[in-house]
């Protein structure tokens, strides 16, 4: 791709985040942190370029161990996002007025 | 004269996989728009890293060329050790990542969202090390061969710019991720470390990176590629250094920004869409972040990244005020007062969440409901240690999430609260930030509980100040009642006393 092109995808990468940023709710925030975090790691691409070619041995190692942190990160931050949300409950309905008991125990 | 190493990832199928993987992840954040739909969003998030991963590997198969027997024509043959070294790197990093991700206790997910982003900064730095070790492996190079000496790799010169900003902003991200854990995680006192001219020194660190990016641009040095990489370094060191404990919700946040930077340079030097759009992506998200914290604090981001609040000299009027008079309730006192409450706001701080209260904070509300009483709990951006940090602390304790409102929605509610019910904040209640000009955190919105009928203040002791070292003067109101102990044994005992 030149140049110009892959710079055209990031601005408008620019106003998409921007605008879907936005339409998070704060009560997801940490949430949001946690799976930006998880994709961020998407520079494990490289780390599996570098890692996979052949040429340059101190550039595969490095890209092995950057394969490592990438994945520690991808695994890690999808794992407790996914922990965090499905922590977030509904009200449960309640049957008549001030009988609200709220199931299922904490830890 | 040009030998044009071109990785694979021609094929159109090749870039659209790409594209769908950034669209994905775009979805994935799409999905956090609301509770109902963020587990789906999350796993379009994992389906997109899958396909970014899958593709990868296709694509970049290692390879080893072999004569056999010696003599013939070269083979090209799949090179299986190195396949599986790549394997059991991605095994060991998912190992990792999963133990941690299951072990972490949520009051520690500050911690651990700074450690994540050291990470992912410390990646970047690699890949952009190794881009240089092998640019033709990232398809950024031409073999140039000169009229006299050795051919070499010419790095073409935005790809040098490209890898040069991506290893400076990883590095920053990886070095001040590291500070910003090491204060979270108690393992460095939270007070801002000064040191002395440290803004010359900032920007003059600052700037001779910048300088070495263009030297590397147009030379392609060794040594300013090197010295780019260790001044970064020391950047993000004396950057986060002089921020205090109360300003990492927006250090957390803008260095959550950096490390979509990092990714997004990266994205450049490789082409590759989906590293791309998903460094926009977080990049804004950290930006974003930043920004609403900082507006819950009433602060500049520059003031913030600038350091040195909460030092020892922040109190407005702190000290003298400790003798003023003031009340002590017990547990049977707010218990009633609670029962007879028609609505009761809770207040939740970061004191709460270090007690381990939340659990018998909900036990509470569920018994005043039981009682008729309408709970709601109030919580302010900046109450945890990061954004949304207390969300996360109360929905651990099955508090349902539509019972949690935010600042704006809730403060009208107040003037028809019979109880406030403040546990463990203090700053964020703090009328002064309405009245007293000269308060350090003047201008920060606050939740309004003193317009409830009456206020329970759930605190340690009447010694510590906030965490801004500002004293509070609702303290000292008739309509205030101060119930001092721990506050997870508080709630247990206004729990038995209802």
């Amino acid at each position: 791709m030149t140049f110009v092109s892959i710079f055209s995808v990031f601005v408008l990468a620019c106003f998409v985040g921007y605008y879907v940023v936005w339409s998070v709710t704060p009560a997801l925030h940490t949430p949001l942190m946690a799976v930006t975090n998880a994709v961020s790691s998407v520079i494990v691409v490289g780390a599996l370029v570098a890692a996979a070619a052949a040429g340059s041995t101190g550039s595969k190692w490095l890209g092995l161990a950057a394969v490592v942190l990438a994945s520690v990160n991808i695994f890690g931050g999808f794992a407790v996002t996914q922990r965090m949300l499905a922590m977030y409950r509904k009200k449960e309905p309640r049957p008549g007025t001030g009988a609200g008991t709220i199931g299922g125990g904490g830890k | 004269m040009h030998d044009v190493v071109q990785g694979a990832g021609d094929s159109p199928w090749v870039a659209l996989a790409y594209l769908v993987a950034g669209v994905l992840f775009i979805l994935s954040l799409r999905g956090l728009s609301s509770p109902a739909t963020s587990r789906r969003g999350n796993r379009l998030g994992m389906i997109g890293m899958a396909l970014a991963v899958v593709t990868t590997l296709l694509t970049h198969v290692p390879m080893r060329s072999e004569a056999f027997p010696p003599g013939n024509p070269h083979d090209l043959l799949v090179d299986w050790t190195a396949l599986l070294e790549i394997l059991a790197a991605i095994g060991l990093g998912a190992a990792i990542g999963l133990t941690v991700a299951r072990r972490i206790a949520m009051t520690a997910m500050p911690q651990l969202v700074a450690a994540f982003h050291s990470l992912v900064g410390l990646a970047a730095v690699l890949v952009g090390i190794a881009a240089y070790l092998n640019p033709a492996a990232f398809g950024i190079a031409d073999v140039v061969t000169p009229l006299i000496g050795q051919p070499f790799a010419s790095i073409h010169p935005a790809s040098r710019i490209e890898m040069a900003l991506g290893v400076a902003i990883g590095a920053i991200t990886f070095s001040g991720s590291v500070i910003a854990f090491l204060k979270l995680n108690g393992n460095m006192g939270g007070k801002p470390l000064l040191l002395p001219g440290r803004h010359v020194l900032n920007l003059g660190t600052l700037a001779a990176v910048v300088l070495l990016v263009g030297w590397f641009y147009a030379s392609q040095a060794p040594w300013a590629f090197w010295a780019i990489a260790a001044l970064a370094f020391a950047v993000g060191f004396l950057l986060i250094l002089p921020i205090g404990g109360a300003d990492m919700p927006v250090v957390v946040s803008m260095l959550n920004s950096y490390s979509g930077w990092a990714a997004a340079a990266m994205g450049f030097t490789l082409g590759n869409s989906a590293m791309i759009i998903t460094g926009a992506l977080v990049g804004a998200s950290g930006a974003i972040l930043s920004y609403i914290m900082c507006r819950a604090m009433n602060r500049s981001f520059l003031s913030v990244i600038a350091g040195g609040f909460g030092a020892a000299d922040a109190g407005g009027g702190g000290s003298a005020a400790i003798d003023r008079p003031w009340q002590r309730g017990s547990a049977e006192d707010a218990a009633f007062l609670l029962k007879q409450a028609e609505q009761v706001v809770i207040v939740p701080g970061y004191g709460m969440a270090v007690a381990q209260a939340q659990h018998s904070l909900r036990e509470m509300a569920d018994k005043l409901k039981e009682e008729g009483v309408r709970v709601k709990y109030a919580i302010h951006p900046v109450a945890g240690r990061m954004p949304g940090h207390m969300n996360v602390l109360l929905a651990e304790a099955n508090v349902p999430y539509d019972d949690v409102f935010e600042l704006e929605d809730v403060n009208g509610d107040f003037a028809q609260t019979d109880v406030a019910f403040v546990i463990g904040a203090n700053d964020v209640t703090n009328p002064a930030a309405k009245t007293d000009k000269s308060s350090p955190i003047y201008g920060m919105p606050i939740l309004e509980v003193e317009r409830a009928r009456s206020v329970l203040f759930v605190k340690r002791s009447m010694g510590g100040a906030g965490y801004a070292g500002v004293d509070n003067e609702l303290f000292y109101r008739d309509n205030t009642s101060m119930l001092l102990a721990d506050a997870k044994k508080m709630v247990d005992e206004i729990v038995k006393a209802l």
